[in-house]
């Protein structure tokens, strides 16, 4: 088996062992930190410990018991949610008009819309941070979706415009020339096409305000303080076991959201 | 008769093009307006910010014009911050294509199925914030952390070696929040590099690794090169993990401008090294695209 050729250059098996354990060695390096949390916040002492040595919901129930962490996930849920609303439209109308607008248009729009994804965050944060204490935006929910809907965007229009690339759109013409207007040809016979790119488009959006950190901290705070911001208090001044529960829970988020985007993509490449 | 006929037909239809062209025209510049909810709003939260804090950079504390926070960042102290940025960067970004190029490599070789699901590994750190990661990293390297517990149990140390809250730590938590944005990229070129070629050169007598390197790796440079200047640019901006993990040892750019403001509330200072920032981030990424024919860095995710 070892001394089978693996390759059409006659490499065998064999020659190719050290690649063969490298990757896995990469391999648990990175899923290593993705899963170690799990079993350890089921901890049952007051430390965290692999493997446990007894097992107890505690850390779950001091998450679950603070006011302050609950407030805090329902602020980052809030803004997640109502940051997608607002990039996934945004985005899809903006990703359907640089698809269809003139040329010098719409690589002129695209090159705005990827902004947000090649400025270095830090400087939007502090950007951000300093124009909204002139207008009062500074710890607020608008404030806050107004900066996670501009960082989520090019993730939307990026999906939204693979989806139209290999959609006809003479079939929204034939729509118009029988009669459709503009807009209810998109909202009948495009859209429901691309509904994937859309969707997957979507779920960018949410995880980028979800996991959000750096504008987090400079732009949300008092009772407006998203997860992550406390989650960052949190890990720098003390090693809290709970952040091990709750880290956990998002592992957990990531799995159902990366399943969600495998599907989809599936789905997209099937039709 | 049919003259004029012809005549007034081909005016008709020249009055028809001109109509539906006017109607094309308007509707193109309808369409165009569709990004302008997106585009104002990065132009309220993005451009307009920074547009302003780079107008600020030129300005003193008390308000009069000057160059002082740009000669401010050759002081020792902002340089120093400078080169160990650009050290941790390059070095982070060297041990990524070290890790992530055989990586690449192996997953194109392997059939899509099989490679898609050997993905997962890739691509579950990629959807984990990076936050929990990096907590994740401080469990594992901490001085009670698992890896001491093992080492000492496993009698290899007697006293804990110091892993975390240095430059080893930060090393080794950027490595992994950068490694998928270097190994999605150039696994999607390596795919795109069609098999045949490899093939010919070894119909033309070329041992493996001589058309391996003069076949495939030639080849994979534009995505390499698209991972590599991706990673660098984020890695100069990173301020999460080397905040958390670097224990207040490790001087990162990003950490500077952040302190500047938290600490010292000194926007001038602040807004000139961001100001820096940028323009550094945009030459080298400019540079990529320029020197690998880099299409494009979208379509990371």
């Amino acid at each position: 088996m070892l001394n089978r050729p693996a390759t059409e250059t006659q490499i065998t098996h064999f020659q190719r062992l050290w690649l063969y354990m490298l990757v896995a060695l990469v391999f648990a390096f990175l899923i290593i930190p993705c899963v170690i949390v799990i079993p350890m916040s089921f901890s049952g002492s007051k430390y965290l410990e692999f493997p446990p040595r007894s097992w107890s919901l505690q850390w779950y129930e001091a998450y679950l018991g603070s006011p302050e962490w609950r407030a805090a996930t329902f602020v980052s849920l809030r803004a997640a949610l109502l940051t997608t609303v607002f990039a996934t439209t945004f985005g899809t109308l903006a990703a359907y008009g640089i698809s269809r607008a003139y040329r010098a248009a719409s690589s002129l729009a695209r090159g705005v819309f990827m902004l947000p994804m090649l400025v270095p965050l830090i400087l939007v944060a502090i950007g951000c941070y300093f124009v909204y204490a002139k207008i009062g935006l500074n710890g607020t929910t608008t404030g806050l979706v107004m900066a996670h809907t501009v960082l989520a965007l090019p993730f939307v229009v990026i999906a939204v415009l693979s989806g139209l690339a290999s959609y006809d759109m003479n079939q929204e013409r034939v729509a118009q020339s029988l009669g459709a207007s503009l807009p209810w040809a998109f909202l009948t016979v495009t859209l429901p096409q691309i509904r994937l790119s859309v969707m997957s488009g979507a779920l960018f959006a949410f995880v980028t305000s979800f996991d959000e950190v750096v504008i987090a901290l400079f732009i949300s705070g008092g009772e407006n303080a998203t997860l992550t911001r406390l989650m960052f208090a949190n890990i720098r001044d003390q090693i809290d076991p709970t952040v091990a529960a709750i880290s956990s829970l998002l592992i957990g988020l990531s799995i159902i959201l990366l399943v969600g985007s495998h599907l989809l993509r599936g789905r997209e490449d099937r039709k | 008769m049919t003259m004029v006929l012809n005549h007034t037909g081909i005016a008709d239809a020249d009055h028809n093009a001109d109509a539906l062209k006017r109607q094309g025209s308007r509707e193109r510049r309808a369409l165009a307006s569709l990004t302008l909810p997106g585009a104002i709003l990065i132009f309220l939260v993005l451009i307009l910010p920074i547009g302003w804090l780079f107008w600020l950079s030129f300005f003193g504390a008390s308000g009069e014009p000057t160059l002082e926070n740009y000669t401010r960042v050759l002081k020792p102290i902002y340089v120093r911050t400078f080169i160990s940025t650009f050290e941790v960067a390059g070095l982070v970004t060297l041990i990524c294509v070290l890790l992530g190029y055989p990586v690449a490599y192996l997953l194109s070789q392997l059939s899509e199925r099989t490679a898609g699901l050997l993905m997962i590994f890739v691509v579950l750190p990629f959807w984990t914030s990076v936050l929990v990661r990096t907590y994740a990293w401080l469990v594992l390297l901490q001085r009670t952390g698992l890896v001491n517990t093992w080492l000492i149990d496993a009698g290899l140390i007697s006293t804990p070696l110091p892993l975390v809250h240095n430059m080893l730590g930060t090393v080794i938590g950027m490595v992994h929040v950068m490694l998928p944005f270097l190994i999605l990229p150039l696994y999607a070129s390596m795919r795109a590099i069609d098999p045949v070629y490899m093939r010919a050169a070894a119909n033309c007598g070329a041992t493996p690794s001589q058309a391996f390197r003069q076949v495939f790796l030639p080849m994979s440079l534009p995505g390499l090169a698209a991972g590599v200047a991706l990673v660098f640019v984020l890695c100069l901006g990173f301020f999460v993990t080397p905040a958390l993990l670097g224990g207040g040892r490790v001087a990162m750019w990003a950490m500077q401008i952040a302190n500047n403001i938290s600490v010292y509330g000194n926007w001038g200072a602040a807004s000139s090294l961001g100001v820096v920032l940028l323009v550094v981030t945009a030459i080298i990424l400019y540079v990529f695209k320029r020197l690998f024919r880099v299409d494009s860095f979208e379509g990371v995710r």
